[in-house]
C-alpha cells in the first residue's frame, strides 16, 4: 500500500535530506503546480480528494482554503506545528523525520491561496525538529524551490520558522495568530474567520502539519488515487498511534478507516501481559472515552464521532484495567486547567474546580454530591458556552468517565 | 553590557535578525525573549524593560507575554532544566514514580534548583513522545522509557560531562 506520508522516515529516526526527498518524487508536486496548474486547480484537487484537517477538528481543507478571497493583497499561510495535546506525538515524527514534505505542502497551500509569506509555528519544545527545518529551509533555498521567482516562475514564497515558548492554547487557531503576533494567545471571537481577517488583519490559512503532509500526493497523483487510499468514507491515510500499557506504543500510517481492533491488536502488539484493556481516548485527551465495545469500529471521523467520541488526532490513550479511570481524568483536568488561557470564565473557573472535586474524591474527601456538580460543569463547560475548544475538549473524557466509570467514581464518595 | 538598552551587542545583533522575518517587530518578542534567556538563562526585570524598549512595546504588555509561555523564567534557574513530563501517556506509565525518583535524587523538590546551581526541576505538559512513555528533556535534549535505573544512567552521564 501507498504510504505518502511516511515513505521517507528513516528507522533510525534521521531527517531526509533534499537529495532523499527528490529521490522519492519530493518537489515534483511542486515543479508540476508552477508549470501546469493554476493556483484554483490546486484547490479544486485538494477539494476533490477530500482532505480534511488532521489537527483534530476534521474541517475540510480544500473548503478552508477556498474561503480566502480572490482580490489582490497580502495574504498569509501558518503551519500549526505546535502539537501539545498529550497523547499525541504524530507531528514530531513528520517534522523530524521528513521536513521537506511540509515545506512542499506549505509552499503548495501558499500558491493555492496566493500568499508570499508563509509561518511555521513551532512548538518551543521541539527543539530538534526546529533545527531540521531550519536546515530544510536552508536547502529548499539553496536549490530555487523556495524564494523569489521560484523555479523561473512568477511566484515568490519566504517560508519563516517561527518558535513558541510551550503553551497548549497555542495549537487553537485564532490564538496561534495572537501569539505570532507576538501577544498574549488568548483566542479571538469568530467571525470574522481567519480566512478573512487572520494574521495582522490579513486573509490566513491555518493548517496543520499532517494535513500539509498530505497535499504534495494529492497535487502529484489527484484526487481518485487520494481517495482510493482509504478504507471508509473519509479519504486517503492516517497516522494513527497508540500510548499506555500495549505492548508496542508507536505510530503507524494505515488507510483512513482502519478498524480499532486492528490498529491496537495488530499494529500496538495488544495489551501487555496483566493487564486487559478497560477503554481508551480515540484521539488525544480532549476525545470522550471508548469502551472494549467499540473495538471493531472504523478509525474515521464519523463513525467515531456518531459513537459518541471524536477521531482527534488519531493517537489513542489505552486506560487498563489497573489503573484507575478518576485518577486518569484528574491527571487529564489538571492538564486542561493549567492550560487554560483564562479568557473565558467556564475554563478558567470552571476547569480549576472540576480539578479540585477530583482531588478531593481520590484524596477521600469525596460527597455525594460531587458527580452531579462534576456533570453539570462538564455541561457548563460545553460547546457553545466558551471562546474556544479549550474547556469543551476538557469536558469530553470528564463526562464520558462519568458515563462508562461511574462505578468507580461512586467508590470513592462511598469510601469517603 | 550596552547601558543604552541594557543588552549586550551581541543579543540585541540576534534580536534584530529576528525582526527581520515580521512587518511587526512586537511578533519577535517571544523569539527576543528566548534570545535573552539563551545568553542569560533567564529574563530579569531589566533585560525584560531592555528588550521592550528595542522592540517598541510597553514594559507591561511584553510582561504579560514573558509570564504567560511555559518555557519563558522570570526568576533564575540553573545550569540545566530538568523538564519532566506529567501529561497523562506518560503518567499511565509512572511518570510519579520518576519524578519521586528525581526530586530524590537532586536532593529538590519542583520549582526548585539544586545547590551547586547544576539543576532546576520543572513540569512540563506532554513532550510529543508518548509511545516512549514516561519522558523527560535535560538541557533541551529528549530522553525516554524512563525507569530509576534508566535515570541513575542519565545523571551519572551529566555528572561525568561536569
Amino acid at each position: 500500500m501507498d504510504k505518502p506520508l511516511t515513505r521517507n522516515l528513516k528507522p533510525d529516526g534521521s531527517a531526509a535530506t533534499l537529495a532523499e526527498y527528490q529521490s522519492t518524487g519530493g518537489y515534483e508536486a511542486w515543479r508540476k503546480a508552477l508549470r501546469d496548474l493554476a493556483p484554483a486547480q490546486v484547490v479544486a484537487l485538494v477539494k476533490d480528494a477530500g482532505l480534511k484537517g488532521r489537527g483534530g477538528a476534521g474541517f475540510p481543507t480544500g473548503v478552508k482554503w477556498s474561503l480566502i478571497p480572490q482580490t489582490p493583497g497580502q495574504k498569509y499561510v501558518v503551519v500549526n506545528a505546535d502539537e501539545m495535546e498529550p497523547g499525541t506525538f504524530k507531528d514530531r515524527r513528520l517534522l523530524e523525520g521528513d521536513p521537506h514534505l511540509l515545506l512542499e505542502g506549505a509552499a503548495l497551500a501558499a500558491y493555492a491561496v496566493g500568499a508570499d509569506t508563509a509561518y511555521i509555528f513551532l512548538r518551543g519544545e521541539y527543539i530538534e525538529a526546529a533545527r531540521r527545518l531550519e536546515h530544510a529551509l536552508a536547502e529548499a533555498r539553496a536549490a530555487g524551490l523556495l524564494g523569489r521567482n521560484i523555479l523561473g516562475s512568477e511566484f515568490s514564497l519566504g517560508i519563516h520558522l517561527h518558535t513558541s515558548a510551550g503553551r497548549y492554547i497555542c495549537g487553537e487557531e485564532t490564538a496561534l495568530l495572537n501569539a505570532l503576533e507576538g501577544k498574549r494567545a488568548n483566542p479571538r471571537t469568530k467571525p470574522p474567520f481567519p480566512q478573512i481577517a487572520g494574521l495582522w488583519g490579513k486573509p490566513t490559512v491555518v493548517n496543520n502539519v499532517e494535513t500539509l503532509c498530505n497535499v504534495p500526493g494529492i497535487v502529484a497523483q489527484g484526487a481518485a488515487w487520494y481517495k482510493g487510499l482509504s478504507r471508509s468514507q473519509d479519504a486517503g491515510t492516517k497516522l494513527y498511534g497508540a500510548s499506555g500499557r500495549v505492548n508496542r506504543p508507536g505510530l503507524w500510517e494505515l488507510p483512513m478507516g482502519t478498524p480499532i481492533r486492528e490498529i491496537l491488536e495488530e499494529h500496538a502488539g495488544g495489551m501487555k501481559p496483566g493487564y486487559r484493556l478497560r477503554g481508551f481516548l480515540p484521539g488525544g485527551a480532549s476525545t470522550d472515552f471508548l469502551l472494549p465495545e467499540h473495538l471493531d469500529l472504523a478509525m474515521d471521523y464519523e463513525t467515531i464521532q456518531k459513537a459518541g467520541s471524536r477521531m482527534g488526532t488519531g493517537t489513542m490513550i489505552v486506560l487498563d484495567d489497573r489503573t484507575c479511570p478518576v485518577r486518569m481524568v484528574l491527571n487529564l483536568e489538571r492538564f486542561f486547567a493549567q492550560e487554560s488561557c483564562g479568557w473565558c470564565t467556564p475554563c478558567r473557573d470552571g476547569l480549576p474546580w472540576v480539578a479540585r472535586i477530583l482531588e478531593d474524591l481520590v484524596e477521600g474527601r469525596g460527597r455525594p454530591e460531587d458527580l452531579d456538580q462534576l456533570a453539570k460543569l462538564a455541561r457548563f463547560m460545553g460547546p457553545g458556552n466558551t471562546f474556544c475548544a479549550l474547556a469543551p475538549g476538557a469536558a469530553e473524557p470528564l463526562q464520558s468517565a462519568l458515563k462508562y466509570f461511574r462505578g468507580d467514581f461512586e467508590r470513592y464518595v462511598e469510601r469517603g | 553590557m550596552n547601558t543604552d538598552t541594557g543588552l549586550d551587542p551581541e543579543e540585541t545583533a540576534e534580536i534584530q535578525a529576528a525582526l527581520t522575518h515580521y512587518p511587526d517587530p512586537a511578533a519577535a518578542s517571544i523569539e527576543a525573549l528566548k534570545i535573552v534567556q539563551h545568553h542569560r538563562r533567564w529574563v530579569s526585570d531589566e533585560a525584560l524593560a531592555a528588550v521592550a524598549d528595542l522592540l517598541g512595546m510597553p514594559i507591561a504588555e511584553l510582561e504579560g507575554v514573558a509570564t504567560f509561555y511555559n518555557l519563558i523564567y522570570r526568576k533564575p534557574v540553573g545550569r540545566k532544566v530538568v523538564h519532566y513530563c506529567d501529561s497523562v501517556s506518560c503518567w499511565l506509565l509512572g511518570a510519579d514514580e520518576v519524578r519521586a525518583h528525581l526530586c530524590k535524587r537532586l536532593g529538590i523538590g519542583l520549582g526548585e534548583t539544586t545547590q551547586d546551581g547544576r539543576y532546576t526541576l520543572l513540569p512540563i505538559v506532554c513532550l510529543g513522545a508518548c509511545d516512549h512513555a514516561p519522558v523527560l528533556m535535560l538541557g533541551g535534549q529528549l530522553h525516554g522509557d524512563l525507569d530509576a535505573a534508566k535515570l541513575d544512567t542519565i545523571l551519572a552521564r551529566e555528572q561525568h560531562r561536569g
